[in-house]
């Protein structure tokens, strides 16, 4: 009788206790959270704030602007005689729209192919491409720049087409995470494909892409972003302003000459930027789907 | 093919290799130079000729046109570039008397000669390339006709391309860009690397050698020295050690506090740590620069509260420096491994989870024994290119302190990686065979380092362990 009310009590203050860490974990993760996230969002509020600000100056004495006006985004937008930035807007859209589509789609076929397939020439592929990232690519910049003037897309008008081009032509080397996360897709999927008359290539289409929608959403991001953040490969390609794209744009705003007077409108180009990457990124947290266990039934 | 007649070669590869073992294609160019009949013989001269006899008609023309091509492009230009690339051209630019007038003639460029030389040399090994195919191809077709009363047609080809061959399909585009626009535009670097192409020789330059490997390890005080390589060698291997892995560690921290079952608003926690990826890159470097400079934002503010007297030396003092821009990395890089990590967090197969709590498994047994090791063979690979993406970070240094703070008369600052000092060599004092030097020597550092880690990862030794 007794051992039993003792057995009782101790699983009381057992789940008491495991109840009580639980909500301290609560408290504590969400401080935890709480604190990161505001150290992680004050820059981007301060570009944000700093883009009304009626001072254009760099260096003002407060922290946060105190006077405020629109003058910045309309100044971007319509004053062209020095920077334009409407065309440079225009040019990184395009090329980045391009090089996402493309570089998913290399990305993808590598890795199936990496992953699924199997010929002789896979594992050299591999190594080659393994050893190919470890040479620097800053290396290789003026000799590409060589490479597109003797073809003849440097010429003005060809820029953007170049740029898609160097942008995403070597997009398939970065299969690497993409294989990985294929490698954990059970095979037995594939095989009860095959085994309904699938062919590989409707396999790759039906099944594999399909369940890699997480992944695909990563690489497409990663390929919409290269244009709008590369901008030593841009410097180099693009020699006249007219073809800048807006990394450079954003660069020469902070350059001596500029720098006093484009500096507020720099954090609103800064903004205008944000705005497509940021609408993407909430289309896309749609495909983040919770748990992906059911694709197999036990 | 039986394995009997497999060369001591192919038992080794096949014990090696295990289950991903493919056997060779028995229509090998020595096969066909050997056993093959006269029209497959003849197919290494004229390509596509097997092919066009036994009804293959658009392959062979194919294989045809391609060769014609080639021999027209050597006979009118590739032998002249061939010709020019031993000496890299002599002719300067300048004026001669003709008749009595002063003509200008124009001179040789170096890199124009350098670049089309390197062309066609790769445009030749293409075309060996093409005769092997040439050759397996007539080869095969002779085989298959022997057998079958004739060779599989164009359609079968296209069905074959989208089963068995579906990697030649889906793989040609993807290495093409990867041969056009990494490996060439690498050769003609690398071959830089051997030539007197620096800011004196802009025009005209010659083959030295490996004069510029000797100029590196020189303990002289010139653009380039030993002491300075050592320098920045170390630096860049510190700061791509503690950038990786700080990264990966605290951004493995904060999305498993994140996906922990009673934390709430997970969508919105992400979303904050998200928006730092929504603004580029780019632009918070730029302004986090101007933030950090002695007269910016930050000294001010300090300052106005009391908390310093005089501006804190993020970018003029070596430790400062170095210590800042792996902090503001760190900015930069966790929401991105918070994506990554919160992805494979959910493709874990969750009856694991199931399986280990009815066994009794506490949390710390599970993190252990399920969640780490799933995350890091899934992320061995991703951890290896983030470190050498790391070792070839351009951006997080160049804008944000660009290599400073500088001693003066170094050519490298106490922050430059040795790709920033690449940039700067080959760009701002236009020493490009200094600089492809100093890129080479990267690849060795890298390819040293990674290459051990990765051939050691288990996801490279057993690709199927998850499935």
């Amino acid at each position: 009788m007794s051992n039993h009310s003792i057995q009782k009590a101790e699983s009381h203050s057992l789940m008491h206790d495991a109840k009580k860490r639980r909500i301290l974990g609560d408290i504590l993760s969400h401080l935890f959270l709480a604190v990161m996230a505001v150290i992680w969002l004050i820059p981007i509020v301060w570009v944000f704030a700093e883009s009304f600000n009626k001072n254009t100056a760099p260096y003002t004495k407060t922290f946060f602007p105190t006077e405020f006006s629109l003058d910045n985004y309309i100044g971007l937008f319509t004053d062209k005689t020095v920077l334009d930035f409407p065309k440079m807007f225009m040019n990184t859209l395009i090329v980045a729209c391009f090089v996402c589509v493309i570089s998913v789609v290399f990305v993808l076929a590598v890795a199936y192919c990496m992953s699924r397939l199997r010929f002789r020439t896979r594992k050299t592929f591999m190594n080659v491409v393994l050893i190919l990232g470890m040479f620097p690519g800053i290396m290789a910049v003026s000799a590409i720049y060589f490479i597109l003037k003797a073809v003849g897309l440097t010429s003005e008008g060809l820029t953007t087409i170049a740029l898609i081009l160097v942008y995403s032509a070597g997009s398939g080397a970065g299969f690497y995470v993409m294989k990985g996360y294929m490698d954990t897709i059970p095979t037995s999927l594939d095989e009860a494909a095959m085994l309904d008359g699938c062919t590989r290539l409707q396999v790759f289409y039906k099944i594999i892409i399909p369940i890699c929608k997480p992944m695909i959403v990563y690489q497409a991001i990663i390929g919409f972003l290269t244009p709008w953040l590369d901008f030593v490969m841009a410097k180099v390609i693009c020699r006249t302003q007219s073809n800048y794209t807006v990394a450079l744009g954003l660069w020469l705003m902070l350059q001596k000459e500029y720098i006093q007077n484009w500096y507020a409108r720099f954090a609103a180009a800064a903004v205008v930027i944000s705005i497509p990457i940021a609408i993407l990124f909430i289309v896309m947290q749609r495909f983040y789907q919770e748990s992906m266990s059911g694709s197999v039934k036990g | 093919m039986t394995t009997a007649t497999l060369s001591p070669r192919e038992m080794k590869r096949r014990r090696r290799m295990g289950a991903d073992y493919v056997a060779p294609s028995p229509y090998s160019v020595r096969n066909a130079l050997t056993k093959g009949d006269v029209f497959t013989k003849l197919s290494a001269v004229v390509f596509g000729l097997g092919n066009i006899v036994r009804k293959q008609y658009v392959k062979g023309v194919a294989l045809l046109a391609l060769e014609v091509a080639f021999i027209v492009f050597m006979i009118t230009n590739g032998v002249n570039y061939l010709s020019k690339l031993p000496s890299l051209g002599t002719q300067k630019q300048g004026k001669q008397l003709v008749d009595g007038f002063w003509v200008y003639v124009q001179g040789d460029n170096s890199v124009v000669i350098l670049l089309y030389g390197v062309c066609t040399i790769v445009a030749c090994i293409l075309f060996v390339y093409l005769w092997t195919i040439s050759l397996k191809c007539a080869y095969k077709a002779e085989c298959l006709t022997r057998q079958n009363g004739k060779a599989p047609s164009l359609r079968d080809d296209l069905r074959a391309l989208t089963d068995e061959k579906a990697y030649q399909l889906l793989m040609f585009l993807p290495t093409l860009g990867i041969l056009v626009f990494t490996v060439l535009p690498l050769i003609f670097m690398i071959s830089m690397a051997f030539t007197s192409y620096d800011r004196n020789h802009l025009v005209l330059f010659d083959w030295v050698g490996f004069e510029n490997f000797g100029k590196l390890f020189s303990t002289g005080n010139g653009t380039v020295s030993a002491r300075l390589f050592i320098q920045v060698t170390i630096w860049t291997l510190v700061w791509a050690f503690f950038a990786t892995f700080l990264n990966f560690f605290l951004g493995m921290f904060f999305a498993m506090v994140i996906n922990r079952k009673t934390t709430r608003f997970k969508g919105f926690w992400r979303a904050c740590f998200s928006m730092s990826i929504a603004v580029p890159q780019f632009v918070s470097l730029l302004v986090m620069h101007t933030m950090l400079q002695p007269t910016g934002a930050i000294n001010r503010l300090l300052m106005q509260w009391g908390w310093i007297d005089q501006a804190l030396p993020f970018f003029t003092n070596t430790t400062w420096a170095r210590v800042t821009v792996i902090i503001i990395n760190l900015w930069v890089g966790i929401p991105y491994t918070i994506m990554q990590i919160t992805g494979i967090l959910q493709n874990i197969p969750a009856d694991l989870y199931e399986a280990a709590k009815l066994d009794g498994a506490n949390w710390w047994q599970i993190f252990t024994q399920i969640t780490m090791p799933y995350i890091i063979f899934v992320l061995t690979p991703y951890l290896i290119t983030t470190f050498t993406g790391n070792v070839n970070n351009f951006n997080v240094i160049y804008l944000l302190s660009g290599g400073a703070p500088v001693p003066i008369g170094d050519s490298a600052g106490t922050t430059d990686l040795l790709i920033t000092w690449l940039y700067k060599l080959t760009v701002d004092k236009n020493d490009y065979n200094l600089g492809a030097v100093i890129g080479i020597m990267t690849f060795i550092v890298l390819a040293v380092v990674s290459l051990i880690t990765y051939r050691n990862s288990g996801s490279y030794k057993n690709e199927e362990a998850f499935r």
